[in-house]
């Protein structure tokens, strides 16, 4: 397509400049900058004091850096699993059976409702959390005091045995909107004549859900499935508002780990060391989903 | 649950399944369950919005679930005040907009060169775009604070702005690209025969025809600049430079935030991030549908 107008070829490279440039310098560099670091003792100011692998070595028998990736996969749980299998079924019921009896408004109403949570900035959503779960005056163990039930009530983030469950509620409540939006939309290209044709063949609702809604939306199941399992292993921000890795490290994630080493420790070649291993670790995955969205995409065709 | 339960009998023509489905009483079972749903969903939102507005006093006798007995709206005033609240929306602001023009600018030109110029090595190009979207900021974050501190941009908006247009940017080029690869070959030769340049044609035909893309683009790069938490968390740490959820996330634990100024500083919050969501809401959707098809 490129070579039919001979106008169009060559000559566009001058307009990659300022990205490069960019990229080179905001990406490309701090990337080699902290690999460099990983294999060094580096506390910020000084020398760096080359030490091989011993990072590397430190990190593989430290149980605080195994936990934090335990918790995080109860995290993928909370954060990908949990929501796209409810999300699935929501999605479907809105698409498939509100709009249908109801009306569309209806459903995008429920749409909109259930992706607010998705647009608040995860700090505040970290804040309205904090507070309602707060053992003192949060509303959480309020309600439960006012309803009787104060047996019931918990430090919900204060005590390491809840700590991470309660995290884990918060992160299904703030994930569930993106696939039921996604899903939503992937059901728009799905063929109405599909859903008649099974209705007159006396399919049920449930059947006509597994056997065409899931087929038809794969492509947005693993665009979601991916997206969020990498959200959960970047997860920060939620983490330093509700618990910042307490108590006891019990809701340590590797993202506040490094954050903690670089900054709180001032062992930044350990810290390096870390986000090098977790950026390992979200790359292959990524690569590993892809290549398996590619060939269910082949099996499809 | 109920759901599974709904069979639907299919009768020959269409208007018997519309009055068979009115008469069925499980419809509105599965819409007040919804509704529930939504409503928990919600509950912590409204909590906050109740308690905001609602004196220290009324709250320790009538507790978080009670109606207000009058509007006290100290708690937002004094909270406000004493975080200059002003001056952090005007930064959030600033470095938003900032960086969603600058991030949508970059996206242009990459993908004029990769989509439309289809540089030799293209593809290389926009394998480096999808790890750079994938990075954690982790793993960048320690050499630029390090970097920000010898050029003298630590602690300044400037250092927040260059690096989120970079960062959107790779998103950006990567969406646009897909769309630019299938640009109108039509378009493009009718602009060369007009003679226009490479410059010209960008301007006046390519970035005209894909105006919906880039308005997705930049509504995503403002939201998500705004929501950012991590890296201004790092550079911005002086009081003036604050962003909004850096400003609300860092006061989290202090001995002077109690249950009303918490809620009163949850409510400021969310109500900047919900009058987005009102305005952008079509484009926000369309958007999250564009996302997926990259």
């Amino acid at each position: 397509m490129a070579g039919k107008g001979t106008s169009r070829t060559g000559g566009y490279a001058v307009y990659l400049i300022p990205g490069v440039i960019l990229s080179v310098a905001i990406i490309v560099v701090p990337l080699i900058m902290t690999v460099y670091t990983s294999f060094t003792k580096w506390n910020g100011v000084g020398d760096q004091k080359w030490i091989g692998f011993d990072n590397y070595t430190r990190l593989f028998e430290d149980t605080l850096f195994w936990s934090s990736f335990g918790h995080i996969f109860l995290l993928i749980i909370a954060m990908a699993v949990v929501p796209t299998l409810l999300g699935l079924v929501l999605a479907a019921v809105l698409f498939d059976y509100i709009a249908k009896t109801f009306n569309n408004r209806w459903a995008s109403v429920f749409r909109s409702g259930f992706y607010i949570p998705q647009v608040i900035p995860v700090a505040v959503t970290g804040i309205v959390w904090g507070w309602i779960l707060h053992p003192d005056y949060g509303a959480l163990n309020k309600i439960l005091d006012t309803i009787g039930l104060s047996g019931l009530a918990q430090n919900w983030l204060g005590d390491p045995n809840y700590a991470l469950y309660s995290v884990m509620g918060v992160m299904i409540w703030f994930q569930l909107g993106y696939p039921i939006v996604m899903f939503m939309s992937g059901l728009q290209r799905v063929d109405p004549s599909l859903y008649e044709a099974a209705d007159l063949d006396g399919a049920s609702w449930w059947q006509r859900f597994r056997k065409i809604t899931i087929y038809m939306i794969r492509p947005e199941f693993y665009v979601v499935l991916v997206t969020t399992t990498i959200a959960a292993l970047k997860i920060f921000g939620q983490i330093f508002v509700l618990t910042r890795g307490g108590p006891s490290n019990s809701t340590l994630v590797p993202s506040y780990f490094a954050y903690k080493n670089f900054f709180e420790k001032a062992q930044v070649g350990y810290g390096s060391a870390i986000s090098t291993v977790l950026t390992v670790i979200i790359i292959v995955l990524a690569f590993v989903f892809l290549r398996l969205q590619n060939r269910a995409e082949k099996a499809g065709a | 649950m109920t759901v599974t339960a709904v069979e639907k009998q299919a009768p020959a023509s269409d208007e018997p399944v519309k009055a068979a489905k009115r008469r069925n009483p499980l419809r509105f079972a599965i819409l007040i369950a919804l509704l529930v749903l939504l409503l928990l969903m919600l509950a912590p939102l409204l909590v906050v919005a109740i308690n905001a507005v609602k004196s220290p006093a009324d709250y320790a006798g009538n507790g978080p679930l009670s109606i207000p007995g009058h509007l006290y709206w100290d708690g937002i005033v004094n909270f406000w005040n004493r975080v200059n609240f002003g001056q952090k929306l005007w930064n959030s602001f600033f470095t938003s907009l900032v960086v969603a023009v600058l991030g949508v600018l970059l996206s242009i030109l990459n993908a004029y060169a990769l989509g439309i110029g289809r540089v030799k090595g293209r593809i290389w190009f926009l394998v480096f775009f999808l790890v750079a979207n994938l990075l954690p900021q982790e793993v960048l974050v320690y050499p630029l604070y390090y970097l920000s501190k010898q050029v003298g941009l630590y602690d300044s908006l400037w250092s927040i702005i260059i690096i989120f247009t970079v960062i959107q940017s790779a998103f950006g080029t990567y969406l646009l690209t897909s769309v630019y690869t299938e640009f109108p070959t039509e378009l493009l030769d009718a602009a060369s025969v007009d003679g226009a340049g490479k410059w010209r044609t960008l301007w006046s035909v390519v970035v005209p025809v894909s105006r919906p893309t880039l308005g997705v683009l930049f509504t995503f790069f403002f939201i998500w600049t705004w929501n950012e938490f991590f890296l201004p968390l790092v550079f911005l740490v002086s009081n003036d430079n604050q962003t909004v959820p850096v400003a609300l996330g860092v006061l989290q634990g202090d001995r002077l935030m109690d249950a009303t100024t918490t809620s009163a500083s949850a409510l400021i919050g969310i109500l900047p991030a919900m009058l987005f969501f009102v305005i952008f809401q079509r484009t926000l959707t369309r958007g999250i549908t564009a996302g997926a098809i990259k």
